[in-house]
């Protein structure tokens, strides 16, 4: 019955096939280790987002007048509304923690390097756009934080000469941050953003299965075909779309050895989540920032207008330039250096094990001061963290220079052909 | 290694400068299981604060629900001017006024317990001191020149501050200082449940879901490593 069912939709859609080859017959590097967890968690932080979202639009009011008291009304009135907020909220911050792990998981093993640069591009698409949709939905519950980061971040944008004011009031839609703005960004926030989101997740995970997946050796499973005597060959079967062109060597399906890997994966992250969410919801004050319990008020600025934590290393770059329309030129830039990766890094070599000390050095200062201008984004500007936040975007943009210059003639270690355990 | 070493001295000061808030702020200690403070509470800001501070997101059914009041002695004890039970806790003063009469409107006060701590409202009601230069004749240390009387007097007599910028013992109200303290601690307590009614709520779910969570984390493992059991 089953069976017949089945055959009778593949005649028409390929779903069986689409199966094989993205999940149970899609070859995964037997070794991919802790880092590897973090692109599923991605995925399920996202479903979460969505999932909440719409349950959250239900009862929000996007309107300057409403917003911040329909916020109120699913805190209090709504039933669970407090948890759909508070996993919304949360989901946010766990979405860049997780994203940010996952990004540093390619640099570690060099999973931007050729052919995985569309693949990487794509990811640096899906970043830019979250941080796009994070700052649009961190304006609609209309707190006084909200308003003045939105306030403080769309003004970058009157730094570009002759446009800027112009672009900034069209960004806005008035001549201030008003209901104008909450209702464009509300519109973009649920609906364009998302789109965009899902189908260029869509996308990086297609351009995955085309490439393959690197792994913490940075060795290929896929070997020219007939070069691999078939007792060294992976004994599982794998689509024909992989074993037609290649020999595959230590791999799994995907299915069903990695998804009940990721599932355990998901219930590790789930009770770091849970614990924050039900705790410690507002996270210490960095996932929901205390000036955002009253409302917006332009009249009355907070005493540190501070973007949230996740803006804070691109923040902390932009403040210490000390010119305005330089330091967004900065901005940009540091997010520009990541696309371009690829192209920073001309060595071969991909795991950071068999790439030169140097190299090693270079990702250990660039995560250090990637997290010192996080930390500094989400404090007051004073000289001495504006001194320390200079090294550390030296550090930052250093970490893609150093990079270009010492992985042309970088001295490496062999890469063994085969994954050794 | 040197940008290494760098980074790492770069890492070290900035734990110095952790800084708090600029006056030291006394623990309320407010218990939010303790239904005898939150409803003392709820009867102080209804008697003192409401006249002036809203609590427009929440509802008085609603609240009493939460702190065990049946709906007809809350009607009757804590309702003044014939509301119904479904109503949010509003005050008709008119902002506008209210502005002219105090420098600024006297703000909602849902939220002040998320938006300031709970230790902030116990230790501001607590540091009223006599300042003849002030309209009202009070100052506040730490909130300066605040428009709000001291609506407390009656209760905590009045302080004073000495040149250290000490405050003295209030003097001539109608209850000890430990009895005041009390008070203010309820009224903490209950603003406290006010700035979030569903935390009990929240946390007592969130055991259970812990428990889950660990429980499934370990059926999830030995599943994995069963079926791991192929690979190597």
């Amino acid at each position: 019955m089953l069976a017949n069912f089945m055959a009778w939709i593949d005649k028409r859609l390929p779903v069986t096939d689409a199966w094989n080859k993205h999940l149970a017959q899609y070859p995964a590097p037997k070794n991919f280790n802790f880092w590897y967890f973090f692109g599923s968690l991605a995925m399920l932080v996202l479903v979460n987002q969505i999932l909440t979202g719409v349950w959250l639009t239900m009862s929000y009011e996007p309107s300057g007048d409403g917003a911040f008291a329909s916020v109120e009304y699913i805190m209090r009135d709504v039933d669970y509304g407090w948890l759909l907020r508070y996993m919304h909220s949360t989901g946010a911050s766990a979405f860049f923690i997780v994203v940010y792990l996952h990004m540093m998981r390619g640099l570690m093993y060099g999973s931007y390097q050729k052919p995985r640069e569309l693949l990487w591009i794509f990811g640096m698409l899906i970043f830019l756009v979250l941080m796009a949709e994070a700052f649009m939905g961190y304006l609609l519950p209309w707190g006084n934080m909200s308003y003045w980061g939105a306030q403080v971040i769309i003004s970058l944008f009157g730094a570009i000469p002759v446009i800027g004011d112009d672009l900034t009031q069209w960004i806005r839609g008035d001549y201030v941050i008003s209901g104008a703005t909450l209702n464009r960004f509300f519109a973009l926030h649920v609906v364009a953003m998302p789109l965009v989101l899902v189908i260029l997740v869509f996308l990086h995970i297609l351009a995955l299965h085309e490439v393959g997946s690197n792994n913490p050796e940075g060795t290929d499973v896929k070997k020219p075909k007939g070069s691999v005597p078939l007792e060294e060959q992976s004994k599982f079967a794998f689509h024909k779309q992989y074993t037609d062109k290649y020999d595959i060597v230590d791999a799994i399906p995907f299915h069903p050895y990695y998804s009940v890997k990721d599932i355990m994966g998901v219930a590790g992250f789930l009770i770091l989540f849970c614990w924050v969410m039900f705790f410690a919801p507002e996270g210490g004050g960095y996932f929901i920032e205390a000036p955002n319990f009253e409302p917006a008020n332009g009249l009355k600025t907070p005493e540190h207008i501070v973007p949230v934590w996740y803006f804070g290393p691109f923040y902390t770059i932009l403040r210490v330039v000390p010119d305005k329309l330089l330091g967004a030129v900065a901005m940009f830039g540091a997010i520009i250096m990541l696309f371009a990766l690829p192209w920073f890094d001309r060595g071969t070599v991909k795991a950071m094990k068999y790439r030169c000390t140097l190299h090693t050095v270079n990702l250990i200062q660039f995560a250090i001061s990637f997290l010192v201008l996080g930390y500094l984004g989400t404090k007051a500007a004073t000289p001495l963290n504006n001194m320390i936040g200079t090294v550390a975007s030296f550090g930052y943009f250093g970490f893609f220079i150093a990079l270009w210059f010492y992985s042309k003639n970088e001295k490496t270690k062999p890469v063994p052909e085969r994954v050794s355990h | 290694m040197k940008k290494l070493l760098l980074a790492i001295c770069a890492l070290v000061p900035l734990f110095a400068f952790a800084a708090g808030p600029s006056v030291q702020l006394d623990k309320a200690n407010n218990d939010l299981t303790d239904k005898e403070s939150l409803k003392n509470g709820f009867k102080t800001y209804i008697n003192y604060c409401l006249g002036c501070h809203q609590l427009q997101y929440q509802r008085y059914n609603r609240t009493f629900k939460d702190l065990g009041i049946e709906e007809a002695d809350g009607v009757a004890n804590y309702m003044y001017t014939g509301e119904k039970a479904g109503d949010h806790i509003t005050n008709t003063m008119p902002n506008k006024e209210a502005a002219k009469w105090f420098g600024t409107a006297p703000p909602d006060l849902t939220l002040e317990a998320r938006l300031r701590s709970p230790d902030w409202i116990y230790t501001y009601l607590r540091s009223f001191y006599m300042d003849s230069d002030r309209p009202f004749g009070v100052n506040n240390k730490v909130f300066k020149d605040v428009g709000m009387p001291h609506v407390l007097q009656d209760l905590q007599g009045v302080s004073s501050i000495d040149e250290q910028g000490n405050i003295t013992p209030a003097m001539g109200g109608s209850l000890t200082t430990e009895e005041y303290d009390i008070v203010v601690r309820d009224l903490t307590n209950f603003l406290e449940y006010v700035g979030e009614p569903s935390k009990l709520e929240r946390e007592a779910m969130g055991y259970k879901v812990l428990i889950f969570l660990f429980i499934f984390f370990i059926i999830s493992y030995l599943l994995k490593k069963e079926y791991w059991k192929d690979v190597h």
